[in-house]
């Protein structure tokens, strides 16, 4: 791509660049002139939705963000938490959609490289990565080519560059179809004292960038794919896409690493979107400084690159140091022995401004005699400054699809054969839920993943939460990343505040404290008014979640324009959290130790099937409604979880999410290889108790002689707390008892009222075979069950 | 016993094996892969990861390195070599075990927990672990599918060459031949693995059943030094 001056004479230059008419104002008032075409081409990255959060900055203002653990919160590479014993974890959650929808493996795996320098740029050493991944019919042969190319793609560059990817999510809605989500989120440990921050102090300093050398790869990345929405021609856009190398970040992380633990560096920044523009201007703005960069110093791969093409270029493995002209050997010498090239590229100067200067720099710093600049910029007006757009947000008339009323059964979409149909006996029912590309085993996709490199994984096996442990202390990282977006299409406000609810339960029922909160904003056109007031209603409710649990937000990531031709996504506000376990050995997991445990389960259920995946496989009701959230039951859960594994009375716990506490029950039996015996009290709509989501629910298995201790801890935090009945057996069993309603044979025709009892050979075939079977993929071959030791 | 640990750029388990060396009590160390000084290792281990990117072929491109001089020469001396999973592929390429690792049979980067059967206890490598006891450990890789022609794997047999098959219930997980997870050279003294015992050396990881080859090491460095006192290493 050039910048496009034969079609000055169809469309201005800054149109081409994205940049509006008023934004172009707006930009001359800063300069109190015309910007050149260089300056237009930096403005425009800089300021592109991806770089500038102009339209969801006033919204992210309102979330809060302070704890008194926190050491860097949002505005830095990524959010740093204080851990005890000197030690902190640095953690963040990105996006890479749209470049993933264009070169799944490209996109995805630069996705990958992106999000690990944002945490070894603080100064931590990247211990784990978890994906979030979205796509629409599985059925498709697009869908596939995506899912193929994106899981390749996170596992090419995570296996090679040496961190273990230990969990996540992978969810099949056709609001997906044509703008899959990659979400990626990296988590470091350091030592606090390593803090680095990505400043450019000292006028005088030195730049140094080190890494690749500069190519045309990922020219407006930023400003074309990620902050526009998805034409036809989307594939016209490959070349936007940036291409990886994870032996090169590998390199990277162990040089930057390096420098920061022998204090060889004033300040770090990766370079990601907007490049080297975008690291000179954010790096000077956080300092109140300047950067004068040598625009020939900088080494390229093509010799006759254009200046902005140098600028604005997200060629990747890229990192820009400041340092001081006594470190400078040093600095060098480090980079040297990782094979990597670096040069001294500008100076640090105190006048605010970021200058692009030809034919090179003095001694001193200052332009070399017959230089030229060729770009003079306030850093402010590039970062902090950039323009704000207050967008307007409107409620669409209807909320939620109408439910086709008086007979459920005729609900059912025709084009759905072999679904089973409300009514139907709830051992099909379950079958099919755990059968569905959303609940089904993950293996196809995770035994692509290294999850045990680094040789710290105590459990990446997807059952549950990540755990990591803290080598040389006792502690243990326990991680997960999620989202309601079935909830958030119906209600976004409600689809945030469960996102938020679900991943502090993955976290709690380890045992865990959650340290923080990181996110990943997906949403559509902002400039659409049904879609900001999406986005509106999305930040609402992750801060309302967040307040309400006393939760930091430690940093994020806002993805918009996320639409295609067809479709806008569902509101996808992707939550993830890192909890700390003080004792790892305390840790509780998903998997029942064996027969003659007591099963129970704590919270209560809010009743209502909507945005459940049983209304996706069985046609949504008449009556169907979304279930509430109650923060403050949810809080007291949150406190009791780790209470109850601190004093060793859990065996296993699993919190109750997608397919509800049937799915959750079926879950600990397929995994322990032992199945239970269980009777649950069951209300006017039975397939709500068994298949609803509804919120705050884990089912735990316990000693007998433990019941009393758990009853009345249960009983101080005011959880409701219900035996089920033991584990045993080789089938999962659950009797369906009345309870509030006449008799469960009044609901038989109407809703599920039969007992259910599957043996587990069933459940696991279902469980075991249905990714490659949503896929095509008739070769693959599940793993022989064994009990894991 | 010192364990040297080569440090090749794109080395990923190098510092996993350092630190497991050290739950055996062992004295370990990286050796950066342009130094052809092994500093007395007692065990030189060649670690898991994508040495120089593996772009070309996984191996082909390390074998050259500065380092694997040294190596070899240690090698010769019948100084015990360990390679682990990339390791492994490093060390078939240089011709310092026999066979080759073509890519996983499912075309597919594999990543699991899997058991393995000894089939010798006689080597410095297996002499701690007790008689019919299977060890399980992960494995990762793109390229772990064990190949030598038919009549190579007959004579290998023969030699008794064989140290570890993937057994069940987990099996085979990428295709090799004879269920083939790790041999030895003719001298008994090089061994080369897919699997990774260095992730499998703590109980809260999910196994410490690697340690038991790093045991065997000491065991049989502590075995010659007392029937050959040599001079205690710098």
């Amino acid at each position: 791509m050039t910048i496009p001056a034969a079609t000055v004479d169809a469309v201005p230059l800054h149109r081409a660049l994205g940049v509006t008419d008023g934004e172009l104002e707006a930009i001359q008032v800063k300069l109190g002139r015309s910007p050149n075409d260089l300056e237009l081409a930096m403005f425009s990255v800089m300021w592109s939705e991806h770089c500038s959060y102009k339209s969801s900055k006033p919204l992210l203002a309102t979330l809060p963000t302070s704890g008194s653990d926190v050491v860097a919160g949002p505005g830095e590479n990524a959010g740093v938490v204080r851990i005890g014993d000197g030690l902190a974890v640095a953690f963040k959650l990105e996006s890479h959609n749209h470049p993933s929808a264009v070169e799944p493996y490209q996109g995805a795996a630069t996705g990958v490289g992106g999000i690990l320098r944002d945490i070894f740029t603080m100064g931590a050493r990247p211990v784990a990565i978890l994906d979030a991944l979205k796509f629409g019919d599985p059925s498709q042969d697009r869908t596939r080519y995506l899912v193929r190319g994106v899981v390749r793609g996170v596992s090419g560059y995570g296996n090679c560059v040496g961190v273990p990817t230990v969990g996540g999510e992978l969810v099949f809605h056709p609001s997906y179809a044509g703008n899959p989500l990659v979400n990626v989120m990296a988590v470091g440990v350091m030592e606090e004292r390593h803090l680095t921050r990505a400043v450019a102090p000292g006028p005088g300093n030195l730049a140094v960038l080190f890494g690749s050398s500069t190519g045309r790869d990922g020219i407006g990345g930023a400003s074309v794919l990620a902050s526009a929405t998805f034409g036809e021609a989307s594939a016209t856009k490959r070349p936007s896409v940036q291409v990886g190398d994870p032996f090169a970040e590998k390199l990277l992380i162990e040089a930057s690493l390096e420098l920061i633990e022998r204090g060889l560096v004033e300040g770090l920044q990766d370079l990601g979107a907007a490049g080297i523009t975008c690291a000179v201007s954010e790096t000077a703005d956080r300092a109140g400084t300047g950067i004068r960069v040598d625009l020939d110093a900088i080494p390229r791969r093509e010799s006759d690159m254009e200046p902005f093409e140098v600028m604005i270029s997200e060629s990747q493995e890229r990192m820009l140091a400041i340092v001081t002209a006594e470190q400078l050997p040093h600095v060098l010498e480090v980079c040297a022995r990782w094979d990597l090239p670096a040069a001294v590229i500008g100076r640090v100067t105190d006048d605010g401004l970021i200058t692009i200067v030809t034919g090179g720099l003095d001694a001193s710093g200052a332009p070399a005699a017959g230089a030229r600049e060729l770009a003079r910029i306030p850093a402010a007006a590039l970062t902090s400054e950039a323009i704000i757009h207050q967008r307007v947000a409107a409620a669409p008339v209807r909320r939620r699809p109408t439910p086709v009323p008086d007979d459920a059964p005729d609900a059912i979409p025709d084009s759905s054969p072999g679904l089973p149909e409300r009514g139907m006996d709830p051992g099909a029912v379950l079958q099919a839920l755990l059968g569905h590309p959303d609940l089904c085993s993950r293996a196809w996709v995770t035994r692509q993943y290294d999850a045990t490199v680094g040789a710290d994984t105590v459990d990446g096996s997807e059952h549950g939460a990540a755990v990591i442990r803290v080598r040389g202390t006792t502690k243990g990282l326990v991680m997960a990343t999620d989202a309601a977006e079935r909830v958030g299409l119906l209600d976004p406000w409600l689809g945030a505040a469960f996102a938020v609810a679900e991943c502090t339960l993955n976290v709690a029922v380890t045992g865990a404290h959650a340290l923080g909160v990181t996110n990943c904003l997906n949403y559509g056109d902002p400039e659409r008014p049904e879609a900001f007031w999406q986005l509106q209603e999305g930040v609402r409710g992750l801060g309302d979640a967040c307040r309400a649990l006393g939760l930091p937000i430690t940093g994020g990531n806002v993805s918009l324009y996320n639409e295609s031709a067809a479709t806008a996504i569902a509101p996808t506000c992707q939550v993830g959290i890192v909890g700390l376990l003080e004792d790892i050995g305390r840790r509780v997991g998903p998997v029942p130790g064996g027969a003659g445990e007591m099963v129970a389960l704590l919270g209560a259920a809010t009743h209502g099937l909507a945005g459940s995946i049983y209304v996706d496989i069985a046609g949504p009701g008449p009556d169907d409604r979304l279930p509430t959230l109650d923060l403050a039951a949810h809080a007291a859960l949150l406190r009791l979880l780790p209470a109850a594994a601190e004093q060793g009375l859990l065996r296993a716990a699993q919190d109750v999410s997608g397919g509800g506490l049937a799915v959750a029950l079926a879950e600990m039996c397929l995994w322990s290889g032992v199945g239970a015996d269980l009777t649950l009290g069951v209300g006017a709509e039975p397939a709500s108790d068994l298949f609803g989501e509804g919120p705050s629910r884990v089912a735990v298995t316990l000693a007998p002689a433990d019941w009393d201790a758990l009853a009345t801890l249960a009983a101080a935090a005011g959880v409701p707390l219900q035996a089920l009945g033991e584990t045993g057996g080789d089938s999962l069993r659950i009797r369906l008892v009345a309870q509030g309603v006449a008799s469960t044979s009044d609901e038989r025709g109407a809703g599920i009222a039969d007992d259910l009892d599957t043996s587990l050979d069933v459940l696991r075939d279902a469980w075991d075979h249905g990714l490659p079977r949503a896929l095509g993929d008739d070769a693959w071959r599940p793993e022989p069950h064994a009990r894991e030791g | 016993m010192r364990v040297g640990v080569v440090v090749f750029p794109g080395s990923n388990c190098d510092r996993d094996a350092l630190y497991a060396a050290t739950l055996v009590g062992a004295e370990s160390y990286p050796i950066w892969h342009e130094s052809a000084d092994l500093r007395g290792a007692d065990l030189v281990i060649l670690p898991g990861g994508f040495a120089y990117g593996d772009y070309l072929r996984a191996g082909a491109l390390a074998r050259f390195s500065p380092v694997m001089g040294a190596v070899r020469e240690h090698a010769a001396k019948g100084g015990l070599l360990l390679g682990i999973c990339n390791g492994f592929q490093v060390l078939a390429e240089a011709g310092l075990v026999p066979g080759a690792l073509l890519r996983n049979s499912s075309l597919r980067f594999e990543h699991r927990w899997v058991r393995l059967a000894v089939e010798r206890h006689d080597t410095p490598f297996t002499r701690a672990i007790p008689l019919g006891t299977q060890l399980r450990m992960p494995i990762a890789h793109g390229e772990g599918n064990y190949f030598l022609p038919e009549a190579d794997l007959d004579a290998l047999e023969a030699s008794r060459g064989v140290v570890f098959r993937y057994t069940t219930p987990e099996g085979n997980p990428n295709g090799s031949a004879r269920d083939i997870a790790g041999v030895l050279d003719a001298r008994g003294t090089t061994c080369g693995l897919m699997p990774h015992p260095e992730r499998a050396a703590e109980r809260i990881l999910g196994s410490d059943d690697g340690l038991l080859l790093l045991r065997s090491v000491v065991e049989s460095v502590a075995a010659s030094t007392e029937r050959q006192p040599v001079a205690v290493h710098a």
